[in-house]
This record gives structure tokens, C-alpha cells and sequence, in this order.
């Protein structure tokens, strides 16, 4: 708990952002108060591991929540041009209650759709932690299992499960949309079956979770739970 | 006392109703517009387990008192307006709680959920929301305009600003509805309930592809449940207020249903057609064509 957010006391303070460092502002009508973005604008408490309810309604709440997936509309790599596409007539996701949200708050899905970058990550890491929970991942080509072809580059990562709970992966180099359909389907099954547990497994181990990212993430300027 | 507590019950009733036909004919509209497309769309029960999910999220975050207030102004609008217009002409039950000024207070609580959801979207301190609300303000203004000015006509020529009334003004054949008796007020009100609605050449306030989804960025869990909810009432209630006024009015449900599925099919319809409307193309659009013909309708009268 009181680690959280201490990264202003520490020397990774350079890498700072500017709006986000501490500073003397000046209101309209001229007193003077200090800020700290840090600890003002955002909430400094953990992620809370949320117990399933009684095990009747859980199941009918799972099998709400698996019809109706809400996606972030979010891509990286390449895979993120296997997704439009299923919302095209040829596909058609929406008849399995699948949809696209612009915004990670109102989605339940975030979809990792390939190789992950070390500056994607912390945008991966931002986006999924302003999900509301129960939130899942589904990670979409070799890439997100083992680097793939960019296994041995300098700047990606190769296994996403380090870093955020991945509920299913789909394999392939890229997998079709007919497979990403299929990775929704097994998602599907996952969370009827109360096994897609993703956002508390993250909140149980959140300090394994946030050791692994900043090992990669060197200019951390962010608070560390990004709610 | 008990005559009250029946009325209450009734008003329940046609609440309910209301919100589940709401949320059918969103469905039907959507799966039109699939069709259109050439998809199969949603199925039909999807707004409902959408609804279920919503309500049912496990954490919730909030960004201030105003942010929780948002949504409850934005149903307090819309159930508001279904408490003061009466929905079925002629009965005791289904007529809500209308009075002889209820149409200057729908007008009224028209405008009242959408102020709400600024000051709620703008403590989301998200810019996207805040880009939203300005627009979407900024669109709602110009679409009252045509519609008061239609409203004022109607008024005029029915001598009364009671709901009521002005149906039953209108009973008695086909040629007795506002539609014909006063087209021009007809034109200029169904021209702004293109906007009204938000469906494609105006929809730019919510639309998911433009900056994203507007006003409710920040919302999330119940609190977008209760923004949909709120959602699917109001588009039943502008759809009877409308009907009330320039189609004659609803004797029964079946009635009701199939007058308010046209009325906001046509604005689903004008959206298949046409593509979405810039702001400042939709502000000076509706300042043009509603507005001069809304102007029109009142001086005929004068």
C-alpha cells in the first residue's frame, strides 16, 4: 500500500512527465498552491481481489457477461488488421454479442493482437488497468506466446502472461478472424465456466505483476495502479 | 388514497412497458440496420443481457459527487417527461400524471436530463467527454429552436397547451390529425427530431468512431446501465410525444407501438441514407430549413 506511488521520492523522477511532476499553481483569484498529480489526481489504493457471489447467480451473470463481450478497441502489431474485419458481414461478430467499445471503461475484452513493443506495453498496462473488473485478455498470435518472429528483437516482449492474465490465447502467424472467432468462443466457455478469473488472479499477484513490468518498462512515470 | 396508489401502480406499468419496448425497438432498428449492411446483426434479446452485465460489473470508480449525479439528472429527465405525458388517449390509467401545462414542462425536462449529463460527463474531467458536451449542447440548442417554434404553433392553433387536449382535438378521422391540419408545424418538429433521436447525420455527440463515444467516455458499469436504461425510455416518450401531437394520439397499445416505431423509424430510415453531419454542418442545417419553416408555421397564425 505505501509503495504505491512513490515514484516523485525516487531518481526514476526524471523521466517524469511534465504535467504529472510537482509544481506551484496560481488560481484565478491569485493564491498560490502546490500540486503533486501523483497523489492528487489518482487514486493510490490497490486492486481488490471482488469474490464470486453465491454460485446460482454467478452462473447466470457468467453467461450474461459471456454474451456479451464489449471490446476495447485497441491494436498492436499486426493482428489488429484481422479485426475490423469481423464486423463485416462475413463474419458478422455481433451475432455472438460481440462488440466494439471505444473507450476501456465500457469494455470487457481487450484484445492483445500481436507483437507487443516496449511502449505498447505501458499503454497495454494503462488500458487494462482502467477496466472494470470482471475484465479478460485474449492474446492473438504467436507473438503474445513466445515472441514468435520478433523472439529475439531488443525492444518486445515475448510472453504477454507476464505481464497482464491472459484468459486464451489464439496461435498463428496471423490467425485468421475465423480463429480469433473461435478464441471468443472458447473465451466464451471460460467465463460460463467461472475459470476467467483474470482481474482478481491480477490483483492477488499484484507485486509479482508489477515487478515484471517495470523490469521492462525503464522510464516508468506513471502511478503504479492506473485506475 | 387508493385511487392514487392504482394510478401509481398503472404509471409502474406503463413504465415497464415503455422501457422494454424501448429496448426491443432499439433491437429491431439494429437489426435493420444489419440487414442493410447485409449482416444479421445482434440478436434480439442482446440489450437486455447488455443491461444485466452492466448493473452487475464488480467495481465501479467515481470521479466526484457530480459524476455520480450525471446519469441520475439524465433519468430523472427522462422519467420525468413519461410521468407528464399521458400514453393512451382516453384512459384513466395510462394517462400518467398530465395536467393542462404539461407540454411547457416537457420541453423543460427535455432540456433538463442533458444539462445533467454535462455537469456529470464534465466532473469525468475526460477532454473527449468535455469536446462531447459542447457539442452535444451546442446541437440540442438549435434543435429546440424548430421544435418550440413548432410547439408554439400547435398551441396557437389548439388554444391550449395541454397534452390532452391537443389529441383530443385530433380524434375523429385521419384529416383531423395536426399532420394535416398543420403541416408546416409537422415539418419543422419531425425535421428536428432527426436530431432529436441522434441517429446518422446528427449523430456525432455519441457516435463510437468520432472522438470516442462523447459525453459518457468515463462511464462505465451501472452507471452506463442507467444511461442506457434511461436511453430506451426516452426514445419510446419522444417518439409518444410526438405521436400525441401531430399523429392523432394512441387509443391502445398495439396502437402506440405501431405509431412510435414509425415515428422513430423514420429517423433510422433518414440515417441509413444519409452520413453523418459535421457540427457545424448539423448547428447551421438545423438554423436553416426547421427553423424557417417553423418560423413559417407560427405566421400563419398571426
Amino acid at each position: 500500500m505505501s509503495d504505491i506511488n512513490n515514484n516523485s521520492n525516487n531518481k526514476k523522477d526524471k523521466f517524469l512527465a511534465e504535467e504529472n511532476k510537482k509544481r506551484i499553481v496560481e488560481g484565478p483569484d491569485g493564491v498560490k498552491f502546490e500540486i503533486d498529480p501523483l497523489n492528487d489526481y489518482f487514486c493510490d489504493q490497490r486492486p481488490q481481489v471482488k469474490d464470486p457471489k453465491n454460485k446460482v447467480v454467478e452462473k447466470f451473470l457468467n453467461w450474461a457477461r459471456a454474451e456479451s463481450l464489449w471490446v476495447l478497441g485497441f491494436g498492436t502489431g499486426c493482428g489488429s488488421i484481422e479485426i475490423p474485419p469481423l464486423m463485416t458481414p462475413r463474419f458478422d461478430a455481433f451475432r455472438f454479442g460481440i462488440q466494439m467499445r471505444p473507450t476501456p471503461r465500457q469494455s470487457s475484452v481487450i484484445i492483445i493482437s500481436g507483437y507487443l513493443s516496449v511502449k505498447t506495453l505501458k499503454r497495454v498496462i494503462r488500458s487494462y488497468e482502467q477496466m472494470q473488473s470482471p475484465k479478460y485478455v485474449l492474446a492473438l498470435g504467436s507473438c503474445t506466446i513466445n515472441g514468435g518472429m520478433y523472439y529475439d528483437s531488443y525492444n518486445t516482449i515475448n510472453r504477454v502472461d507476464y505481464y497482464i492474465p491472459v484468459d486464451v490465447y489464439v496461435a498463428g502467424c496471423m490467425p485468421r478472424p475465423e480463429a480469433l472467432l473461435a478464441g471468443f468462443n472458447k473465451l466464451k466457455e471460460r467465463i460460463k465456466d467461472g475459470r476467467a478469473e483474470g482481474a482478481n488472479e491480477y490483483a492477488e499477484k499484484f507485486d509479482w505483476y508489477k515487478a515484471n513490468q517495470k523490469k521492462i518498462i525503464k522510464d516508468w512515470n506513471m502511478p503504479d495502479y492506473n485506475w | 388514497m387508493n385511487h392514487i396508489i392504482i394510478k401509481l401502480l398503472y404509471t409502474l406499468l406503463g413504465l415497464f412497458i415503455v422501457l422494454n419496448w424501448g429496448l426491443l425497438m432499439g433491437t429491431i432498428m439494429r437489426k435493420i440496420t444489419a440487414r442493410v449492411a447485409g449482416r444479421y446483426g445482434i440478436p434480439f434479446y442482446q440489450p437486455w443481457i447488455d443491461l444485466i452485465k452492466l448493473y452487475t460489473k464488480r467495481t465501479s470508480i467515481t470521479h466526484g459527487i457530480m459524476f455520480y449525479l450525471g446519469p441520475i439528472f439524465r433519468l430523472g429527465g427522462g422519467i420525468g417527461m413519461f410521468l407528464f405525458i399521458p400514453l393512451i388517449f382516453g384512459s384513466e390509467n395510462f394517462s400518467n400524471f398530465s395536467w393542462s401545462g404539461d407540454l411547457v414542462l416537457i420541453l423543460y425536462l427535455q432540456f433538463l436530463g442533458m444539462l445533467g449529463m454535462a455537469l456529470g460527463a464534465g466532473d469525468g474531467g475526460h477532454p473527449n467527454s468535455v469536446i462531447g458536451i459542447s457539442r452535444g449542447l451546442g446541437q440540442f440548442t438549435t434543435i429546440e429552436v424548430p421544435m418550440t417554434l413548432a410547439v408554439i404553433s400547435i398551441a396557437i392553433q389548439y388554444h391550449t397547451l395541454s397534452i390532452s387536449e391537443i389529441v383530443a382535438a385530433q380524434q375523429g378521422g385521419i384529416l383531423n390529425w395536426t399532420l394535416f391540419t398543420n403541416p408546416l408545424a409537422t415539418a419543422a418538429a419531425m425535421l428536428s427530431l432527426l436530431g432529436a433521436f441522434g441517429h446518422s447525420p446528427f449523430n456525432l455527440v455519441t457516435a463510437p468512431n468520432e472522438i470516442p463515444i462523447g459525453p459518457p467516455t468515463e462511464y462505465h458499469s451501472s452507471f452506463l446501465g442507467v444511461l442506457r436504461t434511461n436511453n430506451a425510455i426516452l426514445h419510446v416518450i419522444e417518439a409518444v410525444l410526438f405521436m400525441n401531437l401531430f399523429f392523432g394520439g394512441a387509443t391502445n397499445w398495439i396502437e402506440l407501438i405501431v405509431k412510435t416505431f414509425l415515428i422513430y423509424f423514420w429517423s433510422v430510415f433518414v440515417g441509413l441514407v444519409f452520413p453523418r453531419f459535421r457540427i457545424e454542418q448539423s448547428v447551421v442545417w438545423f438554423l436553416k430549413i426547421p427553423l424557417v419553416i417553423g418560423i413559417l408555421a407560427i405566421i400563419i397564425f398571426i
